[in-house]
């Protein structure tokens, strides 16, 4: 009664809030069933870490985009630069001692794999924050390329104790025999410690505190902030909101959350390669995506659109070459459906028409006396 | 003294690509304000014509200019009328996400068609230019073609804009649209044109990527594309002689950087130099070397 009467008396944000959470939950519990019980194929557990970490990277996104309003084009370098902290830090404590458990390893992983993606966030924001618009987007893709360019020339070795680090095409030179290469240049980190069997779960777990701190951060003073400046920036500043503070918090944030899921990204392949289409704009563009297809702002159409869309390629690999000109086909053709005035109105005129033959199927037309 | 005259021809060679793709970002942003990142593949259309046309016909050069310039005008007004027309008016981020499907639907349209190999060719008649200055100094042949289309093309293009009435449409059009549909300007119809313009310009830039890496294949627009939207904005995006100086600013900048790079064993960096001094260039003058300063207005 009491907790009916308490929900009765929650703000409708709130409501909304526990009820995304709870579902979101309810998925996760059903798909831990038909996991522990065998039902689901190789393929779509395959498809459940990528599913977490696509959502942890659009959830994020779509606080600097949807909420912030500043269109980022480099969320795939924060990812990078967590990736490869989170799958360095694996690597060294795997090399150095294979014993650790998981359970120390992965988190101080996925924590030092985001706190420095957010400090790559700090470095970003401050000059990148004077910029708006198109200009904004630019420069972030810039230092998105920048970043993964760097991990691409990137070397250290581990050299009895001691790190060796150095950049360039050819290694490092006057290493000892027993040097264990950690990062090797294009090559990557290679034979990082997987998730393994539980990986799901973990992958949910972060997936869901990252929808529960960005959900709390929207609807609380600072969210509201960072809300004001994407609407009226002048006016927000004439109130006195601090632009540049409140901006920063943004985007460090999602630089933070995305850093984690390049962690899980990294553990989730078993390795890091710094490629184009790992953590290049491609992979940014894929995120906004996300964002854009779910409707900017809303936190649930982005995980939404980040499912769906981690789906659809993979579920269309039946159609092998095809597959990718399927998805664009699709992408541009919900855009237009989404998007267009004038299509939007067929549509509705459309369901119109249907709803109206559906109701004459069950009511009868009085007929007129003659 | 001659390597650095050889990187630098080297650099106004790529840069004059650049400049000409930076030309159809910069038309169709100033116009209708979106970034159209189709543009690219458009290149790689333009290429693969001219590739075939070479290929498989006797026809001379000029020929399969002209049939990549066609095919790629047409491709870009058929775009622009089914992808971009409907969203009109739309958030600009929707129209992106449209150009981005776009772009993904032309490279996989061509990498069914085309295969997903690089096809590589050289035109004979560019070794037949090529100038020797010295025993230790020789402008290529394409050097000479790209620096002539490319000067060419600026020329006819201010010209046009300048002084034709269609031109006079399209910096009213980018000035303010709504008022430009008040005087009678036919809104939909420059943009078209705009549309119309960039293509076929990146049809020709086409035909400059086979001329300068002799190789063709279905993602080759991708990275010429992304670095000509970066020289655009480099040279202020909206003007067409800071698409010229950016696209071949961004040329130089980045055949030095490989050759130095290069010592170091660091070519792989040569991108990210081209970003970073992107990022510098906006920092300190945020609307690109000859961009227009729009005063903020409460």
């Amino acid at each position: 009664m009491a907790l009916a009467a308490k929900w009765k008396n929650m703000r409708a944000s709130t409501r909304k809030k526990l009820l995304m959470l709870g579902g979101m939950l309810v998925v996760f519990a059903i798909l831990q069933l038909l996991l522990s019980l065998d039902l689901l194929s190789n393929q779509i557990q395959s498809w459940l870490v990528p599913c977490c970490y696509n959502i942890i990277l659009a959830v994020s996104l779509n606080l600097t985009v949807g909420i912030l309003g500043e269109l980022s084009l480099g969320h795939a370098g924060f990812m990078c630069v967590g990736a490869f902290v989170g799958a360095f830090v694996s690597k060294y404590f795997d090399t150095v001692n294979p014993d650790l458990s998981a359970w120390i390893r992965l988190p101080l992983a996925l924590v030092l794999g985001g706190i420095v993606a957010g400090l790559f966030g700090l470095i970003v924001g401050v000059p990148v924050l004077r910029l708006n618009g198109d200009y904004l987007a630019i420069v972030t893709l810039a230092f998105g390329e920048i970043i993964w360019n760097l991990f691409n020339v990137t070397r250290v070795s581990l050299d009895n104790g001691s790190f060796r680090v150095g950049v360039g095409g050819t290694g490092l030179s006057n290493l000892s025999a027993d040097a264990v290469p950690l990062v090797d240049g294009s090559l990557g980190i290679t034979s990082v410690p997987r998730l393994g069997k539980g990986g799901f779960a973990i992958a949910f777990v972060l997936a869901f505190l990252t929808v529960l701190l960005v959900m709390n951060l929207i609807h609380s003073r600072t969210g509201r902030a960072i809300k004001a400046i994407r609407d009226n920036r002048i006016a927000a500043e004439s109130i006195g909101i601090n632009i540049t503070k409140y901006k920063l918090i943004a985007l460090v944030v999602s630089a933070f959350l995305a850093g984690i899921a390049g962690v899980l990204y990294a553990h989730n392949a078993g390795q890091a390669v710094a490629t184009q289409a790992d953590y290049g704009y491609v992979m940014s563009i894929n995120i906004l995506v996300f964002v854009v297809l779910g409707g900017m702002g809303s936190t649930l159409g982005s995980m939404i659109a980040a499912v769906v869309l981690t789906i659809l390629p993979e579920w269309l690999r039946f159609l092998s070459d095809y597959r990718m000109l399927i998805y664009a086909v699709v992408l541009i053709g919900m855009m237009l459906v989404n998007g267009s005035p004038a299509i939007k109105a067929v549509v509705d005129r459309g369901r119109q028409a249907v709803k109206q033959k559906i109701k004459n199927l069950f009511i009868r037309q009085p007929k007129k006396e003659a | 003294m001659n390597d650095f005259l050889a990187t630098l021809i080297n650099g106004i060679s790529l840069g004059s690509m650049y400049a000409l793709i930076a030309l159809g970002y910069t038309m169709v942003y100033g116009i209708a304000k979106m970034l159209n990142f189709a543009h690219g593949d458009i290149i790689m259309v333009g290429g693969i014509t001219t590739f075939t046309v070479m290929q498989y016909t006797n026809m001379p050069p000029w020929v399969a200019v002209l049939a990549a310039v066609a095919v790629c005008t047409v491709l870009g007004v058929v775009i622009e009328k089914v992808a971009y027309k409907p969203l009109r008016g739309v958030s600009s981020l929707t129209v992106l996400i449209t150009a981005i499907g776009v772009s993904y639907l032309l490279q996989n349209v061509a990498l069914l068609t085309f295969g997903t190999e690089n096809k590589s060719y050289s035109f004979s008649f560019l070794t037949a230019l090529n100038w020797q200055i010295n025993e230790h100094l020789i402008i290529q042949g394409s050097t000479i073609v790209n620096v002539v289309i490319m000067l060419v093309i600026m020329v006819a293009l201010l010209l046009f804009v300048h002084f034709t009435k269609q031109g006079k449409a399209m910096r009213a059009v980018s000035e303010d649209n709504g008022a430009a549909q008040l005087m009678g300007i036919n809104v939909n119809a420059t943009i078209s044109l705009t549309f119309a313009i960039g293509s076929a310009l990146a049809g020709i830039a086409g035909f400059m990527y086979i001329g300068t890496y002799s190789q063709i294949g279905a993602y080759a627009g991708t990275m010429p594309g992304i670095k000509a939207f970066t020289a655009a904005v480099f040279g202020g995006i909206g003007s067409i002689p800071g698409a010229m100086i950016g696209g071949i600013a961004l040329g130089i900048i980045e055949q030095f950087s490989k050759s130095i790079l290069a010592q170091f064993q660091l070519s792989a960096l040569a991108d990210a130099i081209v970003f970073v001094i992107l990022i510098l260039v906006l920092l300190i003058k945020p609307t690109g070397l000859l961009g227009r300063q729009i005063k903020e207005k409460v």
